[in-house]
């Protein structure tokens, strides 16, 4: 038997999340650079501060960032664990693809006659 | 391990392009290989790939030839519980037969019309969150 489709999670909203280039950049940089606040975040970012904290908003929706406030401050962190659904997507259709490549070769060979 | 956005399978085949051509391009051949669907090579043709269907989904993919460039390229939509993507074959003639590629790219329902621009800051994205994404599974 081959590798049949089955139930597969969504990864929707973490694909969601991160299919705005800004949102990728604020991940990417809080990936790299640990906890930032949104002042930071506003300074590399190239966009207004409200707009910062709009897109932080999302990507915590995801899971894909924690916020930790301290006093009158927030750190941003990142949290790549939430990338796990994107992970098992890739893996999923990666196994079923495989599976197809052989059927289809085995197509091929029965065509040849 | 490495996990890109986009899924990558490449394969040499000892068979001439416009006989792949034809296996990946004909509903009755498709469905030997893929699954139960009624394809049309025709740019625009909305149809349905169907599978088995186990609970919790109705075992249906959603898509639409987006290309087709006989012997050359096809391509087309894989839509299915909320997750849109784009599957693209390329069939390149090597001396001994057919370079065959199937590239699927996955992006969110919404977001179908941004993504062609988006292309690039997605792969250089995913190239940075390899090391991301390195120790968890």
């Amino acid at each position: 038997m081959g590798y049949e489709l089955t139930m597969l999670a969504a990864p929707a909203e973490v694909f969601t999340a991160l299919a705005d280039p800004t949102r990728r950049a604020l991940f990417e940089r809080l990936s790299r650079d640990g906890a930032l606040t949104v002042r930071m975040l506003t300074d590399l970012a190239g966009v207004s501060q409200p707009a910062v904290s709009k897109h932080l908003g999302i990507l915590k929706h995801a899971g894909l960032v924690h916020a930790r406030h301290s006093g009158r401050q927030t750190h941003y962190t990142a949290q790549p664990h939430a990338l796990a659904p994107l992970v098992d997507w890739m893996s999923y259709y990666s196994r079923f693809w495989h599976d197809r490549f052989d059927r289809l070769e085995n197509l091929l060979k029965r065509m040849d006659q | 391990m490495t996990y890109t956005h986009t899924l990558v399978i490449e394969k040499e085949l000892p068979y001439a392009p416009e006989k792949i051509w034809r296996a990946l391009t004909q509903g009755p051949l498709i469905k030997e290989w893929l699954m139960d669907n009624d394809f049309q090579p025709i740019v625009g043709h909305k149809f349905n790939f169907r599978s088995t269907p186990v609970p919790n989904w109705d075992g249906i993919i959603n898509s639409e030839v987006l290309i087709i460039e006989p012997h050359k390229r096809l391509s087309f939509s894989w839509s299915s519980m909320g997750m849109d993507s784009v599957v693209v074959w390329t069939l390149t003639a090597t001396g001994g037969g057919t370079l065959l590629r199937m590239e699927q790219s996955g992006f969110p329902s919404d977001q179908s019309a941004a993504y062609k621009g988006a292309t690039y800051g997605w792969q250089k994205f995913i190239g940075n969150l390899e090391r991301v994404v390195a120790g968890l599974h």
